[in-house]
């Protein structure tokens, strides 16, 4: 709460414009009435300096992770950043500046400095932003609806949980394992000239592990990673429920996640894997499950829909799309066969985009991306809004700290479940020559995303309708286009389930944000599969 | 705000550790003062200032660790940070593993990491650096998106053993991609040194923008292996995927690309061509590092391949006091020994072969065998009888950092390069390799 504590030399000690830290508070959260005042004093400074527009975005982020490998905790570690970041339009131009010595003196001066960089920059505009409209909602708060908070949970409820989860792997024939629990909170604070005060508190919990099994005699080694997924929940995600397990080869897990289950099936099909048949590359109809087509959505349709993409505002370092406004505008363009119905939002319960406004103060909201296999919109902020003819932002913009500047970051982007009735079993007993996909694995994609490369966790070969054992060294290859093209089934919403990432990384500094991909197990007909096998 | 002197950082992390009731304690503290500007569509798009300090505490009670980090430098901050780790290392296991903190080190000379002028950018330069960018973009009719950011920032570090070690750097990145306006060429350029005067943005994007005039119409060519001339820009991203995996515990347990069979290593082994030498030198002119990594220990030249051998393997304090060596850790950056001759000198030797500017979206497939698989982007150009004949889509590869450096064919005089993947900085030569493995093409451009 105030500037660097080096003492009187260094630095005046400018009275803090709020109550002092109690020790005993171990995660204190700033007051709205403070926050709202460290706010105006930024909205102030950067209007009398000439800004035509302000936001500031006051944030308290705290992580906490519990990090173990075998039968020892190596780790346990609460991290804690502060500080206040403003962004103004002077001259037509964007400016930002951000700091963490929050006194009045240390939020006056990132404002001035805010509006300086934005001057600046006004020598080389070539057209003034052009920002939305965008009502001030007053004072609102918005809160994730989690059960319980994970900063909350004893830490030997998470150590205990851990060291069971490492104890069952081991016990099941694995020679390492590194699980971890790893737990985020954004406090955050957003104000803006326009009469906006929000106040929210975001939850995020991703627990994991990873088992690995060696074969000392050939030196071959193979891991099994977790299935859970990185989700927008507190605690409540690791206390297990059967009715949110689906059963199969392996248990798959919707909205709780049994981690000591997982890890029981990880270490035996660590050593399965190990021993499986490597895979003969070739066409193959694939059947992949939500916990490996997340990261396929992800890459294939989540990034070329961003419209800064499509603009070319992160040519330098992201990439460009192949998602182009003329085939926007065409209102036919083929993205995907009509099982392919792709949806946006920032609302879905427990997911990681979830919030009730995004980072420039806009509600939430969720639009369809693509209908039908068709290309119907983009993912938007709101300087870009007027370049589709919308008069509105869709709430997508995001900032990883308050530190760096807000931009346009995908909110969750997910396959819609199949309106008939069809389970996983159905879908494989139709399938003559194919691969189960289960997990996801490595990933790589093209700037302008046409052309893929992914893996997995566990591939089960498909003979003749039925499942013909494990297979390894696979990776599938296509082009996102004829990719989404084949896709001739889609689960029903009985099995609909979210991945997701804490960290997609973009922009430059580089920023991560955390996104949710939900889809039911869905086939496509005739793609490519690699062998991955090397000899070194 | 300014940087954290010496005495300031050592007065700070005194106070800190006043505060300790752990049996052992540790502080870390790190900042940084910088500003940013980014560019595309031939305009300015986001650009900022950023100041930051970071404190870490760790406090350990016998082989019990926690470890609490705070942004905020009141006492009372001071103390709940300390109160944290506390607390966490209380409700933590025992750690059998836990290493005592280090005593009092002897740190080597300290390297030229620190260039005021650096530390002396404002935002009027990086403005007039990215004006300089942009007129070159519109003489040739491109469209440029760029990216320049410069930082001061200091490191420091105290424990209760009486380790003490601070430094200071600078930093300055620029990378821009040019365009051409049908969006049928595009080209690259990434340059970053400690030293500014050293920043050269005008050539590095007229470099950028012969990529993208040269090349537009580019002509599909079949997959397969061929023999490939990798900028330094496009050789870092692969060469790190074997510098981040050199750890020695790794290897000892089987799970790493260094593992062999029976529980043994590849480590003083043959395991590339013998014209490879990789090592790390914190004193290296053109590229200097700190000479103390974050857990105090002091950073000096070692070899990590020579003649194509193994020579070390990275330690954490742990591993090296099991097996009874020397604790080496892992380094800030390295060095690739080459020749004396340029890309174009390369090209000239080369009868047919794959010129690459940039490899992107580097990701692991395979851990036992070193295999990554990601793609060329920003000017691929294809090679016939000494000279680059006509630019060619771009393509998807699988490959091996370990089986490319035995298929070496030549390397090119080192030159300072940033990856474009990790952001390290790495001073490497461009190399020709012969049989790369590229699996498909790509459309993208």
């Amino acid at each position: 709460m105030t500037g660097m504590g080096l003492g009187a030399t260094v630095l005046p000690r400018i009275p803090v414009l709020g109550k002092e830290v109690p020790l005993d508070a171990p995660w204190y959260n700033v007051d709205v009435a403070t926050k709202k005042k460290m706010a105006d004093i930024a909205l102030n400074e950067a209007r009398s300096k000439g800004a035509t527009y302000t936001d500031v975005r006051i944030g308290r982020y705290l992580n906490q992770y519990v990090i173990t490998r075998e039968d020892k905790v190596q780790n346990i570690v609460n991290t804690e950043s502060y500080g206040i970041g403003v962004r103004v339009i002077a001259n037509g131009s964007w400016g930002f500046a951000a700091t963490d010595k929050t006194d009045t003196d240390g939020i006056a001066k990132a404002a001035q400095l805010a509006v300086a960089i934005a001057k600046e920059n006004a020598r080389l505009l070539n057209e003034p932003v052009k920002l939305a409209s965008q009502k001030g909602y007053g004072e609102v708060s918005w809160k994730a609806p989690i059960e319980k908070n994970a900063f909350e949970v004893p830490m030997k409820e998470k150590v205990d949980l851990l060291m069971s989860v490492n104890d069952a792997a081991l016990k099941g024939g694995a020679n390492y394992v590194n699980s971890i629990i790893f737990a985020v909170n954004e406090q955050k604070y957003f104000a803006s000239s326009e009469g906006s005060y929000i106040d929210q508190d975001i939850h995020r919990i991703w627990p994991t592990f990873t088992i690995t099994k060696i074969d000392a005699k050939t030196g071959k080694f193979e891991t099994r990673n977790s299935l859970s997924a990185p989700i927008g929940m507190g605690y409540e995600y690791l206390v297990p429920s059967d009715a949110e397990k689906i059963k199969g080869l392996t248990t798959l897990y919707k909205k709780r996640y049994d981690m000591l289950e997982d890890a029981r099936f990880g270490a035996k099909q660590v050593g399965e894997k190990l021993a499986a048949k490597s895979v003969e590359a070739g066409k193959y109809d694939l059947i992949l499950d939500p916990s490996n087509l997340w990261l396929t959505i992800h890459e294939s349709v989540g990034h070329p829909t961003e419209l800064d993409r499509v603009l070319g505002y992160e040519a330098n370092y992201a990439g460009t799309s192949f998602l182009t406004l003329d085939k926007w505008e065409s209102k036919k363009f083929n993205f995907g066969s009509k099982n392919v119905n792709i949806v946006a939002d920032k609302t879905q319960v427990g997911s990681l985009g979830a919030v009730g406004y995004d980072d420039e103060g806009v509600q939430t909201g969720e639009w369809d991306l693509i209908k039908d296999g068709i290309l119907v919109n983009y993912q938007v902020i709101r300087d870009q809004a007027h370049i589709l003819g919308l008069n509105a932002s869709q709430g997508c913009c995001y900032a990883d700290s308050w530190s760096d500047v807000q931009f346009q970051r995908m909110p969750n982007v997910s396959l819609r479940p199949g309106k008939q009735k069809q389970s996983v079993d159905d879908m494989i007993k139709n399938v003559e020559k194919g691969i189960y996909i289960i997990g996801d694995s490595s990933y790589s994609i093209d700037q302008q995303r046409y052309n893929f490369q992914f893996s997995g966790q566990l591939y089960y070969e498909i003979k003749n309708g039925k499942i013909a054992g494990m297979l390894r060294d696979v990776a599938y290859q296509s082009n996102t286009q004829e990719f989404w093209n084949s896709c001739v089934a889609v689960a029903d919403e009985s099995d609909y389930r979210l991945g997701g990432s804490f960290f997609d990384g973009k922009g430059q500094p580089g920023q991560v944000s955390a996104v949710s991909h939900g889809s039911s197990t869905s086939r496509f007909n005739g793609v490519n599969v690699i062998n991955t096998a090397r000899k070194i | 705000m300014p940087l954290l002197t010496k005495e300031e950082a050592q007065a700070l992390l005194k106070k800190v550790l006043s505060y300790s009731k752990a049996e052992e304690c540790e502080a870390n503290i790190y900042g940084s003062d910088g500003g940013n500007i980014r560019y595309a569509r031939n305009s300015v798009s986001t650009s900022g200032g950023v100041t930051q300090n970071t404190l870490v505490v760790s406090s350990a009670y016998g082989k019990k660790l926690g470890t609490a980090t705070i942004n905020e430098f009141d006492d009372a901050s001071l103390e709940k940070v300390v109160r944290r780790s506390e607390e966490l290392a209380q409700l933590a296991p025992e750690n059998p593993e836990f290493v005592p903190f280090l005593e009092p080190q002897t740190y080597p000379t300290e390297s030229k990491t620190f260039e005021p002028s650096t530390a002396g950018i404002d935002p009027k330069f990086r403005t007039d650096a990215v004006a300089a960018s942009l007129d070159i973009a519109k003489q040739d009719s491109l469209v440029a998106a760029g990216f320049l950011e410069n930082s001061a920032s200091y490191a420091a570090m105290m424990n209760s053993k009486g380790l003490f070690a601070y430094n200071t750097s600078t930093n300055v990145n620029f990378n821009v991609t040019l365009r051409t306006k049908d969006g049928k060429g595009s080209g690259y350029a990434s340059k970053g040194y400690n030293d500014v005067s050293k920043l050269d943005v005008a050539a590095s994007t007229k470099f950028a923008a012969q990529k993208a005039t040269g090349s537009v119409e580019s002509k599909a060519i079949e997959p397969g292996k061929y023999t490939v001339i990798l900028e330094p820009a496009a050789g870092i991203v692969l060469l790190e995927t074997m510098f981040f995996n050199m750890d020695a515990r790794s290897a000892d347990e089987g799970r790493s690309f260094l593992s062999k069979a029976d529980g043994k290593t590849k480590l003083g082994e043959k395991l590339v061509d013998e014209r490879v030498n990789i090592y790390s030198d914190p004193q290296n002119p053109d590229l200097p590092t700190a000479n103390w990594n974050g857990d105090g220990r002091p950073q000096e030249k070692i070899a990590w391949i020579e003649k194509g051998v193994i020579k070390n393997l990275y330690y954490s304090r742990y591993w090296a006091q099991k097996k009874g060596v020397k604790a080496i850790p892992s380094p800030d950056a390295v060095v690739m020994d080459g020749g004396t001759a340029s890309t174009e000198d390369l090209i000239k030797s080369t009868e047919k072969g794959i010129l690459v500017t940039r490899l992107w979206y580097i990701r692991e497939v395979d851990p036992q065998t070193l295999l990554y698989t990601g793609l060329t982007r920003d000017g691929t150009f294809y090679i016939e009888n000494g000279q680059i004949k006509f630019p060619i889509k771009n393509f998807r590869f699988n490959e091996s950092a370990v089986i490319m450096l035995n298929n070496l064919e030549a390397l090119g005089k080192p030159e300072r390069t940033v990856s474009g993947e990790s952001n390290i900085h790495a001073m490497i030569p461009p190399m020709k390799i012969r049989d790369f493995t590229f699996s498909s093409l790509s459309d993208a451009v």
